[in-house]
């Protein structure tokens, strides 16, 4: 991890600090009013320290936070949170091709600091695993780390100081939202960035996942999201053999 | 010292407890296909398919955020988060996408909505 002097030294590692730098200040105020949230939840203030030290996973605090109130069992709550991180299996899912060459105790260190943003944006830039070549798994590993260290040491600030500064920020200015803005610019860099995938089928895939998220937005837990993905990748898979065979036939002509 | 151990603090020591399993679930959900190390062989609609997951992911959770209030469409255009998305997306395809254009699409939207929020209460 950021631990290693090697990885420190990658250039990399710079891209990654200069990636989520980006996006910081929008976690930065995410973590402030989620901060705030638990502060003002009634639940009990060593709780809510410590859920702001070594949780790191904001939409299941929000969703913990109420059930702390209601004193909800153990098992509940657990429930709550598993159900709330459904989406990292698909995350980790996809990042394994990238990690099982590392020791087992590391890969589960960078899986912790690996939340949404330091996934999408490290799936941007290294779209392909790094099979056997050690110089790229360094790079990809310098670049994680960096990413994902500057995701953690933002998000746990500004989460402490939400919660000791509660009474000072109001919830009705609506600062969360900056978290949102930054979240819809990576997303539509997404969309526009040069990949392997065609430009038409991630628009798509945006499309049915935003619209899946809506309808099915009643389902609890937050499973409206896990839905939204599932199905936006089931189309995708059903119609990118018929959006990719006139390209593959227009590639096979321009060949000949 | 009858304190220490009274119900209340035994209450708070299993919140500590739930908590701490808490964190151990989210190091456990995000590195859950890393834990073994034998080779898992994917059917290739899988792997195929989890290409379009980072995108779909990102859209699954910001458009609710931003046309929804509590779990139902928005009927007002007195909305300020309307105006603070559709800034930042201006921002960006003014900028084609170019340069630190996250941060420019967040404080160009932020710019956009807090005075509507702040100002006019949408």
């Amino acid at each position: 991890m950021f631990l290693r002097k090697a990885y420190r030294q990658h250039p990399a590692f710079r891209l990654g600090l200069r990636d989520m730098a980006g996006v910081a200040p929008g976690i930065a105020a995410w973590g402030l009013m989620t901060g705030v949230a638990m502060a003002k939840s009634g639940m009990g203030f060593s709780e809510c320290l410590l859920m702001a030290l070594i949780v790191f996973a904001g939409s299941a605090q929000l969703a913990a936070m109420p059930l702390f109130a209601a004193e909800a069992p153990m098992w509940v709550i657990l429930a709550t949170s598993f159900c709330v991180n459904l989406r990292f299996l698909v995350f980790s899912a996809h990042l394994r091709q990238y990690m099982m060459m590392l020791p087992r105790a590391e890969r589960m260190l960078s899986g912790f600091l690996t939340a949404d943003l330091s996934y999408v944006q490290f799936i941007r830039r290294f779209p392909q695993g790094p099979e056997s070549d050690r110089d790229l798994l360094m790079e990809q590993q310098a670049y994680l780390a960096a990413n994902g260290g500057l995701n953690w040491a933002t998000w746990v600030l500004s989460n402490l100081f939400g919660v000791l500064f509660a009474s000072w920020i109001p919830q009705h200015w609506g600062l969360g939202f900056a978290g949102m803005l930054g979240l819809m610019g990576v997303g539509l860099s997404l969309l526009s960035g040069q990949q392997h995938l065609g430009h038409l089928i991630r628009l798509i895939a945006a499309i049915a996942a935003g619209a899946v998220a809506v309808l099915a937005v009643s389902l609890p837990l937050k499973l409206n999201i896990v839905a939204a993905i599932m199905a936006a990748v089931a189309l995708c898979l059903l119609i990118e053999p018929r959006l990719s065979h006139p390209s593959n036939q227009h590639s096979q002509l321009r060949g000949h | 010292m009858a304190f220490i151990w009274d119900w209340w603090q035994l209450e708070t020591i299993w919140n500590h407890l739930t908590i701490i399993l808490m964190a151990f679930i989210t190091m456990f959900t995000r590195s859950f296909f890393f834990i073994p190390d034998r080779e898992i062989r994917w059917p290739s609609w899988a792997s195929r398919g989890l290409q379009f997951a980072p995108i779909a992911a990102v859209s699954a959770v910001i458009v609710p955020e931003i046309i929804m209030t509590n779990g139902v469409l928005i009927s007002t255009l007195k909305d300020a988060r309307i105006y603070g998305a559709l800034a930042g997306l201006a921002y960006f395809v003014i900028r084609r996408g170019k340069g630190q254009v996250v941060m420019g699409t967040m404080l160009f939207g932020m710019a956009v909505f807090l005075p509507l929020r702040l100002g006019l209460g949408w």
